[in-house]
């Protein structure tokens, strides 16, 4: 208990860190996963290409080495960036492939014939989706968009490694000052839990007030 | 019953037809259309006139392409050889401009195709606001008009999963009436219903035939074909076999295929 009480803000510090970090790159991964999930169903084939190489790309890339090139990659071209916002980058780019997928398939719950209805009213293909399609998938897709921003959060600990503060980081110092070990982290599982929970709690909500199938 | 254009036959014996072709007004044309579902040759030539006001019934046996006949004229089905005009201008691709032409053809489908997310009312307005941009006091007004026309006014703040299936059927063509259009396509539009609910959905489809709508219907229902359509289009392995008026289809058909499946179905 002492470790907790004796370096509060420390913790505090930390855990806004990994708060900022997860609250950023979520908003980042779901307006790019949008995007990209659109791409990917729509009737240009350009465009699924883009969405296609994007989440390829990006899926199956480690995280960790995501993080090496956004931090030290994109400098090279000239583009410096405070790290913090190069991990909300890396984080929000690497998840959004991941959120693209979950709404790509939620929309192929929806059956054809809603679409094929709103097209034949002469909905375009953006009406057609934002009216029609995607409100009823939104619906499918509630728990497993939870699940990736949950592994999102947990994910935003690399960015440690690259001397962004955030949660999991505190255990240097603490772990220099002589704390015992086992505290020290169990004081940081119960901050990754309280944002982690917090999300599950929120889509809970989200699928009680939306995810009703009529 | 008010004038409903002429009967033409589009691709049969050009003589006999000629001076009536001459006074239609054309409002769907079909020309040499082909299409394919891999190796499978689905519309084979297919030659069609809907006159304005006609009332065009498509009948044959399942797999015949009826169903991809009256997908392929909103261009919900692509061809791959052939031409589509609607109201003189050919179907356009993908696009802006085949949305404005989808929006003059309406289509009720066989399986309701109702936005479940949707109140009915919503259902009959929103394509009025997207598409047509009325505003939504407008549309609701249009939409309520509508649903009072096919007797569902009072189920208006359901959802389509509240009503039985006429019921959404009928939801279903005062949403694709709502658009102002200029034909209405039915793909089957009574194959999914119970058989007490099968009458409250062709009473409604009746009226707008009497009203002058220009319609295209794919349907399994001989009663209505007799009734309410001017012709007959017969289809049997992709082709149009016979293209006539359904006195002289039902009584005399020249074909064996129309002949075999006028008694297959005829029977009980």
């Amino acid at each position: 208990m002492d470790v907790l009480t004796e370096n509060f803000s420390l913790y505090a510090k930390g855990f806004l860190g990994t708060l900022e970090l997860t609250v950023y790159a979520s908003l980042l991964a779901l307006a790019l996963g949008f995007v990209m999930a659109s791409f990917r169903v729509a009737p240009i084939g350009s465009l699924r290409v883009v969405g296609a190489v994007w989440v390829n790309v990006l899926r199956n890339t480690p995280l960790t080495l995501l993080f090496f090139a956004v931090l030290l990659g994109l400098p090279r071209f000239g583009l410096v960036l405070p790290f913090q916002l190069f991990a909300v980058l890396a984080l929000g780019c690497y998840t959004s492939a991941f959120i693209c997928e979950v709404l790509r398939s939620g929309i192929n719950t929806v059956p054809k014939g809603q679409g094929e209805a709103a097209r034949s009213l002469g909905m375009s293909f953006t009406q057609t989706l934002g009216a029609v399609v995607l409100p009823q998938a939104f619906r499918s897709v509630i728990p497993p968009i939870g699940s990736t921003l949950i592994a999102l959060a947990k994910n935003s600990a690399i960015a440690g490694a690259f001397s962004v503060t955030e949660l999991l980081g505190t255990y240097k110092p603490l772990n220099e000052m002589g704390y015992s070990i086992i505290w020290t982290f169990v004081w940081i599982a119960v901050g990754y839990l309280i944002i982690t929970l917090s999300i599950s709690a929120l889509f809970n909500v989200l699928e009680k007030r939306w995810g009703v199938a009529r | 019953m008010p004038f409903r254009g002429w009967i033409v036959c589009a691709d049969l014996d050009t003589d006999k037809w000629a001076g009536q072709r001459m006074a239609v007004d054309p409002l769907i044309e079909l020309r040499d259309v082909n299409k394919y579902y891999g190796n499978l040759h689905v519309l084979q030539d297919i030659n069609l006139t809907v006159g304005r006001g006609e009332v065009v019934v498509v009948i044959g046996p399942s797999g015949s392409g009826k169903s991809t006949l009256c997908r392929v004229i909103n261009r919900l089905e692509t061809i791959e050889s052939g031409s589509i005009v609607l109201d003189g201008h050919p179907l356009p691709d993908e696009g802006k401009e085949l949305a404005g032409l989808r929006a003059e053809v309406g289509m009720v489908f066989q399986s309701f195709n109702l936005f479940a997310h949707k109140t009915v009312l919503a259902n009959v307005s929103l394509a009025q606001t997207k598409v047509r941009k009325r505003k939504k006091e407008e549309a609701d007004k249009r939409s309520r008009e509508l649903l009072e026309r096919v007797g569902l006014a009072d189920q208006a703040d359901k959802y389509p999963a509240q009503l039985s299936g006429g019921q959404q059927q009928r939801v279903a063509i005062a949403r694709a009436l709502a658009m102002n259009p200029q034909a209405l396509l039915f793909d089957e539009p009574t194959s999914a219903l119970d058989p007490e609910m099968i009458n409250e959905v062709l009473e409604v489809m009746r009226r707008l035939a009497a009203e002058g709508m220009t319609m295209v219907v794919v349907t399994h229902e001989m009663g209505f074909a007799r009734s309410a359509a001017n012709r007959v289009v017969f289809m049997a392995d992709g082709k149009i076999i016979e293209d006539r008026t359904p006195e002289a289809f039902f009584t005399a058909p020249e074909s064996d295929r129309a002949r075999d499946f006028l008694s297959k179905i005829l029977k009980h």
